[in-house]
Order: C-alpha cells, then sequence, then structure tokens
C-alpha cells in the first residue's frame, strides 16, 4: 500500500508560497550535456530550494531498443529540477533544468511549448555533447543563448571559434557563466530576454 | 534480485504504472493537453470535498495559495500527466481555477518581455 498521500499532505513550506495575486507564469529552459551545471544554475537563481517533477515517456517505434530492460519497453520515467522566481506582484518565473543522463527528456509533451527560451550551457570540456542538444531546439524553434560555463580546468576558445565549432547561428548570444554564482546566472537569463526582445520586435513574423 | 514480487512492489512504490491507474481510475493518460501547461497556476475555490479521492482532496489541500502544475507534481510526487488528469476532474467540479499563462502564441509579447526583464534586474 502507498500512504504517501493519505499522511499530513506535505506541501510548500509558508514561506514558497506564492502570493495570491500571481496571475502569469512563464518558463524558460536550462539544457546542456551531463555534468554541464544545470541544476547548478536552477539552484542559483530559484528562491525556493529546488523540485523535482517528473513525466512518463512513451516511445514508440524507433528507439524502443535503447531502453530495453525497463518493465515496460517502451515507457520510462524521466525527471527534471526547476526553480522558481517571483518577479513582481502578478508575475512568476520558472526555470528548468533538463536532465543530463536521461535520454528522452526532448519527448516531453509541454516542456518546450509556451516556454519563452533556452540556455544552453556548455562546457568546454565535451563541446560535442551540445551538438545534439542546440539541434533538438532547432527542431523545435525555440529560440535560445549559449552560456560557456568556466570550469576551472577547462580550456578557453575566443568566442568567435566557439561559434565556428559549434556552428551557432550569427546573432546568437554567446556569455560566460558560472552556474554557481546567482547574478552570472540571473545575467545569463536576462542576456536570453535581452535577445528574445530583440527577436520581436525586429521580426515580429518569426515562428 | 528478480523476486517479481518485490518489483512489482517496488513499481508501485514509485509511482508505477499500477498505482497510476488506479488514481486516474484507469483513464489513459492523454499524449497531449490543450489547456495545462507545467507553469499553469492552480487555486483552489473550497475546501476538498468529504470522501473526495486523496489525492484529488490532496490538490485542493494545498493549492489554497498558486501553484504550478509542475510544483503540484513535485509535492504529491505524481507525474505532470497524472496530475493534469486529477485537474481535469478538480476544474470541471470548480474545485480548482486554472490561471491560465499568456504562454503558447507564437512569440512571447513585448510587454511581457519587458515585465520578465524588470522583474530579473531588480532580483
Ligand atoms: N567550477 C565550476 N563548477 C561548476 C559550475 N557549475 C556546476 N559546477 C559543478 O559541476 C558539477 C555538476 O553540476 P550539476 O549542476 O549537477 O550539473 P547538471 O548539468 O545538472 O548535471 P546532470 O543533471 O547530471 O546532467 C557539480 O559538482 C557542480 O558543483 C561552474 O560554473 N563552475
Ligand atoms: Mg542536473
Amino acid at each position: 500500500m502507498d500512504y504517501r498521500i493519505s499522511e499530513p499532505v506535505v506541501g510548500p513550506r509558508r514561506e514558497d508560497t506564492l502570493p495570491a495575486s500571481v496571475t502569469t507564469a512563464v518558463k524558460v529552459v536550462i539544457v546542456g550535456g551531463f555534468g554541464v551545471g544545470k541544476t547548478t544554475l536552477v539552484g542559483s537563481v530559484s528562491e525556493i530550494r529546488p523540485l523535482t517533477t517528473e513525466e512518463i515517456m512513451t516511445q514508440a517505434g524507433a528507439g524502443v531498443d535503447d531502453i530495453a530492460g525497463v518493465e515496460r519497453k517502451n515507457e520510462t520515467t524521466v525527471a527534471m529540477d526547476f526553480g522558481r522566481i517571483t518577479l513582481s506582484d502578478e508575475l512568476v518565473l520558472y526555470v528548468f533544468g533538463t536532465p543530463g543522463q536521461q535520454r528522452f527528456w526532448f519527448l516531453w509533451n509541454g516542456l518546450f511549448e509556451g516556454a519563452l527560451g533556452a540556455v544552453v550551457l556548455i562546457d568546454t570540456r565535451r563541446l560535442e555533447d551540445s551538438f545534439d542538444v542546440m539541434g533538438r531546439l532547432e527542431e523545435r524553434g525555440v529560440p535560445f543563448i549559449v552560456a560557456i560555463n568556466a570550469f576551472p580546468d577547462a580550456p578557453t576558445y575566443p568566442a568567435s571559434e566557439l561559434r565556428q565549432a559549434l556552428d551557432i547561428p550569427d546573432g546568437v548570444p554567446v556569455i560566460d557563466c558560472d552556474a554557481r554564482e546567482r547574478v552570472s546566472s540571473r545575467d545569463g537569463l536576462l542576456t536570453l530576454m535581452r535577445y528574445l526582445h530583440a527577436l520581436t520586435t525586429t521580426n515580429p513574423e518569426r515562428r | 534480485m528478480s523476486d517479481p514480487e518485490q518489483d512489482q512492489h517496488r513499481a508501485w512504490e514509485e509511482g508505477g504504472p499500477e498505482r497510476l491507474y488506479v488514481i486516474t481510475s484507469g483513464r489513459q493518460v492523454p499524449e497531449r493537453h490543450s489547456s495545462l501547461d507545467m507553469v499553469t497556476l492552480i487555486v483552489s475555490r473550497n475546501e476538498p470535498g468529504p470522501g473526495m479521492q486523496p489525492e484529488l482532496a490532496a490538490i485542493v489541500r494545498i493549492c489554497g495559495y498558486p501553484l504550478s502544475v509542475a510544483e503540484l507534481s513535485a509535492y504529491l510526487h505524481l507525474p505532470v500527466s497524472v496530475i493534469t488528469v486529477l485537474l481535469t476532474d478538480l476544474l470541471a467540479s470548480g474545485h480548482v481555477e486554472a490561471r491560465a499563462s499568456a504562454l503558447t502564441q507564437s512569440l512571447p509579447d513585448v510587454e511581457l518581455l519587458e515585465a520578465v526583464m524588470h522583474g530579473l534586474q531588480n532580483l
């Protein structure tokens, strides 16, 4: 039996409740390869201790072999960390960090629909991981910026070289970031918003 | 390691297919939902009714202040799609209301982006 729900309900702590006046919620998604600092970034900007949400992924047809071994061959549960920032009395921003090792996060229905955009975190020691991630975003038409998470022993490249190596489209901002720092992570989100703002005001027909 | 009874028990504990089937009264968890997003905010309108299914009562109880669908999923340890099914009932019965977000249009609107930027700058 499962008594979890029958026990006194675990809900948000008092200090984690949103003002009753909040009417609008928006979301952004932090993506990147395994261990690039997605969860760290979510935690550093979030006003609440990051939470974990989950979804059941059903994978039909191609790729079923890849998840052989789970009880139902074509079902797998994917977990995602997220945090929250109350921006005003009416507006709240949710920041979702995709899992690095689970392979089907991009099939999560509704993750990218309605998202303002995405931040692609990059570790220069493992550049190859970022191709796949950026490809998925482009497929879905999700606007993104690129943030290079500065690990101490990671090689540094001039931005132009990275842009070329990773085939980052012109106009997509590339910035340095330290996901452990709240201000640096916040600035990453701001860079994304400025970029979206520019896209919206210069080319309203896009997407 | 592969004691079937144990496996089944574990699947149940972790919200495996059997438990989810019971919670949603066997209804098919829909592939895609029209109106509920992960960040749609849910607010209760009244107290849980007597004899209400525990998962439904739990949602009504913790939504005294707005909570997103994702937060409900996190606090109740249930997948987003299961929460969505439960919310469909609660919305129909009027126990909760949804504050549908200004999302899902193609490009975000400039005023919304400016409000987000303003909020982030003030952090
Ligand atoms: N030096 C440095 N270390 C970082 C930075 N960001 C994260 N780390 C460290 O890198 C490790 C992995 O960070 P996570 O935030 O768990 O990475 P993740 O992308 O969520 O990992 P997965 O979800 O497993 O893919 C942790 O030990 C962090 O402390 C950074 O900006 N600089
Ligand atoms: Mg992580």
